[in-house]
């Protein structure tokens, strides 16, 4: 046998590139339905505030590599939905001093269908925009007896999110910017076209003016969060939006404002707006 | 996922070695070091191999989707040579499996050349190497 | 200590007899490497799951050695030949001696 030549017997794939070098990049033309039936909405008219400003929003999963995109199509090959799964066993899980879970008021988790798609909203109650993550606090602490509420950035709280928006996954976003928000969504607004750090970025520079452009190596999306909370493969875990909008902040090299920040608030809801139309994805994979 | 056709030699082996119940590898540092422990205690003598090598870039280092092939294989051993442990995985394939293929997530601390042995039933080795591109992988965190 | 390890499997649950049936695993773990330090610069002990074995019908499908290159929250997929109905054993070594096991039934007919 020696000096027999045997053909193709270790062959190896992180190259699915083979048939075609194209492939491995963001195909911008894909449609996204999860578990082949969830119909995600990731390129839809701008929402008529943006004013032309872009004439297309883009869920950020078409600014994906093929495999990246194809791992949120199936929730089994997702790992965000390990995460997601966690949070829908805390949703039942009691905590607090009143013994109560998120159940015990919320016995049906369907009627959370719409949170992820209209959050950050008006709390007329406390005279504030409110986050999902500053909702959840609020039931802790309000309802719930807990002394100390999540923090925002915690694991629960992520897994929590992530659940709230699989739940709504689908929804078409539709965030409410008039009336007692709009002072919240103007400083928003502002903040999104303020230039940052040292190298004098705002968000509109890359997301609005470059996307679909190369950062060094990397893709420019439009900075959409209806992907949000989102499993990233840099860092294999949950990243929440404010965490999020701290990385885009501090790679301008400049000073970013904190988790949970009125300013934060604000550019959230601003930047949710931006997706009025895009569809609920979270938890979303990205790079 | 589609597969990349390569065309080996190998060497095979006359006397077949003892096939000892897998050993966890030590620690290498070189994943050369690594694979020559490996055919050491495989009592491998040597092997010839032609390798196409396929370009890629992966847009993330941290989750790198592997698929590894080798059809009729015992077992196959996957180093990645770049890291500073180059171990990454063996797949010692049993009487119930379909095929002699498996795939996995790794990850890659830069770009570097993935390397695959399958021991084959008859005392051969065949070797593949990739060299895997990867990217920072995203702004921002 | 991993905390809240979850493992997912799926594989069909009926097949004919003699089909090859692909098999996939998830589950969550850091995989911490070993290789990183922490702010104050000391190392992170290493805490992986270190072997994971596929049996159908108590016999192996799969036995994989698995070492810290192994992305976090490990992901497999690989094929089994199914020539009778029975039961996909899945289990996971954690370096702490935990032991993580799954099921799933399969229908050959």
């Amino acid at each position: 046998m020696t000096g027999q030549t045997k053909r193709v017997v270790v062959a190896m794939a992180a190259l699915a590139l083979t048939a075609s070098s194209l492939a491995v990049w963001a195909d911008e033309d894909a449609d996204l339905v999860v578990n082949g039936e969830i119909e995600m909405v990731v390129r839809t008219d701008a929402p008529a505030h943006l004013d032309g400003a872009v004439r297309t929003i883009y869920s950020g999963w078409v600014f994906r590599q093929d495999d990246t995109q194809a791992m949120q199509m199936d929730d089994f090959d997702n790992p965000g939905m390990l995460f997601a799964e966690q949070g829908q066993e805390l949703f039942n899980t009691a905590m607090g001093a009143n013994g109560e879970s998120c159940a015990s008021c919320h016995t049906n988790a369907e009627d959370l269908t719409r949170v992820r798609a209209t959050y950050p909203k008006w709390d007329e109650a406390h005279g504030a925009v409110q986050t999902v993550e500053m909702q959840v606090q609020e039931c802790q602490t309000e309802s719930m007896g807990m002394a100390e509420a999540w923090g925002q950035n915690s694991q629960e709280m992520l897994n929590m999110t992530a659940y709230i928006a699989s739940i709504g996954r689908g929804q078409v976003i539709d965030v409410a910017i008039d009336g007692p928000a709009q002072a919240t969504w103007d400083a928003g607004k502002e903040i999104y076209y303020t230039r940052y750090g040292q190298l004098e970025l705002s968000c509109a520079n890359c997301h609005e003016q470059n996307y679909g452009n190369y950062i060094r190596a990397d893709h420019l999306s439009q900075g959409q969060i209806n992907g949000f909370p989102t499993y990233r493969l840099k860092n294999a875990r949950l990243n929440g939006t404010h965490n999020r909008f701290r990385g885009c902040i501090r790679d301008t090299r400049g000073e970013t404002f904190a988790i949970g920040s009125d300013e934060f608030i604000a550019l959230e809801l601003y930047v949710a707006s931006r997706g009025n139309g895009l569809t609920v994805e979270g938890p979303s994979v990205r790079n | 996922m589609s597969l990349t056709r390569r065309e080996f030699v190998g060497t095979s082996l006359t006397s077949a070695a003892a096939f000892a119940a897998l050993p966890s590898l030590s620690f290498a540092a070189t994943a050369d070091e690594a694979i020559a422990a490996y055919y050491r205690r495989r009592g491998h003598i040597g092997c010839r191999d032609h390798l196409d090598r396929a370009r890629n870039c992966r847009e993330r280092l941290n989750t790198v989707q592997i698929e590894v092939s080798a059809p009729g294989a015992e077992e196959i051993i996957m180093f990645a040579a770049g890291n500073p442990n180059p171990n990454v995985a063996t797949f010692k394939f049993g009487p119930m499996s379909g095929s002699q293929a498996a795939t996995t997530r790794i990850r890659l601390a830069s770009e570097q050349d993935v390397v695959a042995i399958a021991k084959m039933p008859d005392g051969s080795f065949l070797k593949a190497v990739s060299n895997v591109k990867v990217t920072i992988g995203g702004c921002g965190g | 200590m991993a905390e809240n390890v979850t493992p997912r499997v799926r594989a069909p649950r009926e097949a004919s007899v003699g089909e090859v049936v692909s098999v996939r695993t998830l589950i969550s773990h850091p995989m911490e490497s070993g290789m990183r330090r922490d702010g104050d610069g000391n190392v992170i002990p290493r805490s992986i799951i270190n072997r994971f074995v596929c049996t159908f019908n108590g016999e192996v499908v799969v036995d994989v050695t698995m070492e810290p290159s192994i992305a976090t929250n490990p992901y497999f997929q690989f094929e089994a030949k199914v020539m009778e109905s029975g039961t996909f054993n899945f289990t996971w070594y954690d370096d702490d001696g935990s032991v993580y096991e799954d099921s799933s039934d399969i229908t050959v007919s």
